[in-house]
């Protein structure tokens, strides 16, 4: 029994924590924010010289074959800095084709993505659809031996400057179509978030090769998608952390009727509130990723709690953060809206606390959830 | 990380949890509390003779010297299987350990084995009926005559004050002294005219619960435990003994609860139904669960960062907290559950549950109040934790 991080997590996390410091000061934050395509080629170039294009990835495909509680530790800290990197788009397609990829496809796909050469993005949303988690109306028609796409994807993050896309299709498969493909076309939509964008993604008859199209399908993307739903948990929790720690510091320093605000009940009880619900979060994230390397059994259920806990506390916290900053937190001036907005976008992605809580629910109510108190 | 017991701690957990399977009495009685206490004295007696009354005590005084992850194992363990409790709860998490901590060698001779066996039961004279949260400014007097203190003044939420042989009393022996450093902690003969116990009917109809009225009662001074002046500190450590072990008790505790939940929803029929098909209890029933989990594995990280420091972490003063929000929020949603039937209680043909969730939902009010309000709980994590000004 030992629930810490090791000494090498730990330097993994300062290492990261230092550097997005240095290197993501609100400054540069706001400017990448308010570019036209949200793009900073030179941090993705930085972060990938750190190994985090391939931290959670087999070092046979020159990933640094690290696991998921380190992956955790790197998405904390990048939430906790709200650095703008393609880092969830390309976590998302780098597990995928370590996954359920062929060796030729990690060959050329996941080997070059793994050194920040390529960049990956994830088209799984059909515009139009409901959305569901695992329900994909785009068909892959057969065309020969491969199939043809026609439709448009939408919610693609990091679309802009991706090199390829993994796009998934009714039969549970997903398919590899670089960017610059015939049919392709990308177009950017307004989000609440700046720092991350999302586009929708049109394939006008776009014809993918049998050698494009992934051996894996349906379930097979379940160990994919419970390890980014940890990942996002954690970048959700980063973000209450730092909005937490504005918000007390705030209140230190802020007076009123000749007081710091901070003495005052109200605003000190929502403050504890901020920190129960942010290490509940951050206990559910690492319990999660714990699971995901060493019980993989558990990793469905833990990685629900941990997504539908993360997914309110990640908007929740920076929302009780504005309210003891009262009104210059609600300023475009002060940065606290821009992990609002991110923790409200995560909080939709990857399936929002409604639909993990229903995980849940099955798991318990089928008594699937006993375990034991230690 | 790891989140698994090692072979030993497993090996550990399997003979404490077959030991109580096989020598689990049953359900206490739901006769009286006087039944009650006579069952509890009976499981204390077999828990001793089997060496798992005191666990967490040192060896030389009669305990089995458990590391805190064991201690954890078997507090879990046993409100899992909703082993009873044993007779002399306070004794043995409080008393034994304050009196090995600060007690005389004299002191240590005549208190623990009792203790131990359950012969002598013991309570706790802290709160009183003004000094609930701010304890420190309570008024019971007690006044050195010769090598004897004369106590008097009012005590009150003392558990089990009708059945104790001893109290663990703080009173006021310096009444110049500033409030936290005029105390002194004293063992108080509860057989003794000058010391009066009434029971205090709660809002459940039972009596947990006395008032305890000392008017000249008499303590030899062979009796403190500390320095005279000293109490505050004796207190205070008498109050973070054993933590970290209630912690994984209330966990057990409440993963039996959510599992009566399930299957309470599972029979309850709504909309043509069961509750437990129907979205809106599924999603409160899963936060439930997911809060009760957060908690969990909050008690590990809690554990962990004990082991390593010897101090508890932040997310340890958060516990309480989130059990008495949890157990709250649990009971309540039975209630809902159970929509019109919710007013019928324990006897009533008609209870769902025979009342069980009727009495928990009332029971559980005490939750935030008792050992520490949620309110004065998050006074501390404000300015401990997070280190903001004081208000006072």
């Amino acid at each position: 029994m030992y629930f810490d991080l090791t000494d090498e997590q730990q330097a993994i996390k300062s290492t990261a924590h230092d550097f997005l410091a240095s290197r993501f000061k609100s400054e540069r934050m706001r400017e990448i924010a308010a570019s036209d395509d949200g793009l900073d080629p030179d941090g993705w170039k930085q972060m990938a010289e750190l190994g985090w294009a391939g931290l959670a990835l087999p070092e046979e495909w020159g990933g640094q074959g690290l696991g998921i509680v380190d992956l955790a530790v790197l998405f904390e800290e990048m939430g906790y800095a709200l650095a703008p990197s393609p880092l969830l788009s390309n976590t998302v397609a780098g597990l995928a084709l370590s996954f359920c990829g062929s060796d030729d496809q990690r060959e050329r796909y996941l080997r070059p993505l793994a050194g920040g050469e390529l960049r990956g993005a994830p088209a799984l949303w059909d515009a139009g659809s409901p959305g569901t988690i695992g329900e994909f109306t785009m068909e892959a028609v057969v065309d020969g031996d491969g199939v043809v796409l026609n439709g448009e994807k939408t919610l693609v993050p990091d679309a802009a400057g991706a090199d390829f896309f993994l796009v998934a299709t009714s039969d549970g498969r997903r398919h590899l179509v670089d960017s610059g493909a015939e049919g392709v076309s990308v177009r950017a939509e307004a989000g609440i978030d700046p720092t991350r964008r999302f586009s929708s993604v049109r394939f006008d008859g776009v014809r993918v090769g049998a050698a494009d199209s992934l051996p894996g399908s349906g379930a097979d993307y379940y160990p994919v998608f419970h390890r980014v739903c940890v990942a996002l948990a954690a970048e959700s929790t980063g973000i209450a952390q730092r909005s937490l720690e504005m918000a007390v510091e705030y209140a230190k320093d802020r007076q009123q009727f000749g007081r710091p605000i901070g003495a005052y009940q109200a605003v000190s009880h929502r403050c504890a509130q901020m920190l129960l619900e942010t290490e509940n979060s951050r206990s559910a994230v690492y319990g999660a990723a714990w699971a995901a390397d060493a019980e993989p059994e558990s990793l469905p259920l833990a990685a629900s709690t941990a997504k539908a806990y993360a997914s309110d506390v990640g908007w929740r916290v920076p929302d009780a953060s504005i309210q003891v900053h009262g009104g210059i937190g609600f300023t475009w001036e002060h940065d606290l809206h821009f992990f609002l907005k991110r923790g409200r976008s995560n909080a939709a992605i990857f399936g929002d606390a409604k639909w993990h809580r229903e995980r849940v629910a099955d798991a318990v109510l089928a008594g699937a959830a006993e375990t034991a108190a230690i | 990380m790891d989140l698994t017991l090692s072979p030993s701690e497993e090996e550990f957990r399997d003979e404490v949890r077959t030991w109580l399977e096989e020598n689990h009495p049953g359900p206490e009685p739901e006769a009286g509390l006087d039944e009650v206490m006579a069952f509890r004295r009976e499981w204390q007696l077999k828990l001793h003779a089997a060496g798992w009354a005191g666990i967490s005590w040192p060896e030389k005084y009669g305990g089995r010297g458990a590391t805190m992850i064991e201690q954890a194992i078997f507090v879990g363990e046993a409100a899992r299987q909703e082993a009873p409790s044993p007779a002399n709860v306070l004794g043995l998490a409080m008393g034994g350990p304050v009196v090995i901590a600060h007690g005389t060698d004299a002191q240590k001779q005549r208190y623990l084995e009792p203790i131990l066996t359950g012969e002598e039961i013991w309570c706790q004279g802290f709160s009183e009926p003004e000094s609930g949260s701010d304890l420190a400014s309570l008024k019971t007097r007690a006044v050195k005559d010769g090598d004897e203190w004369v106590v008097s003044g009012q005590k009150v939420w003392t558990t089990f004050a009708q059945y104790a042989k001893w109290c663990m009393l703080v009173a006021r022996t310096d009444p110049d002294a500033p409030k936290h450093k005029g105390l002194t902690y004293f063992l108080m003969d509860m057989e003794q005219e000058g010391v009066e116990t009434k029971p205090l009917v709660q809002i459940t109809g039972e009596g947990e619960f006395n008032e305890v009225f000392m008017d000249e009662a008499r303590i030899p001074e062979a009796n403190i435990v500390g320095e005279v002046g000293a109490g505050w500190g004796v207190a205070i450590t008498t109050l973070m003994n054993e933590r970290a072990g209630l912690a994984f008790g209330a966990i057990a505790q409440i993963q039996n609860s959510l599992g009566r939940l399930a299957r309470l929803a599972k029979e309850v029929r709504v909309n043509g139904g069961s509750a437990a098909e129907d979205t809106y209890y599924r999603q409160r029933i899963a936060q439930l669960h997911i809060e009760a989990e957060t908690m969990r594995l909050n008690a590990y990280r809690g554990l962990t960062k004990t082991m390593q420091s010897g101090i508890p972490g932040p997310e340890g003063s958060l516990g309480k907290w989130q059990w008495a929000d949890i157990n709250q929020n649990l009971t309540e949603l039975a209630l809902e559950i159970e929509g019109a039937y919710a007013p019928l209680a324990r006897g009533a043909e008609n209870a769902v549950a025979n009342g069980a969730w009727q009495y928990g939902f009332l029971r559980s009010r005490a939750n935030s109040i008792e050992g520490g309000t949620t309110d004065i709980l998050k006074n501390i994590i404000a300015e401990r934790v997070l280190g903001l000004p004081r208000l006072r």
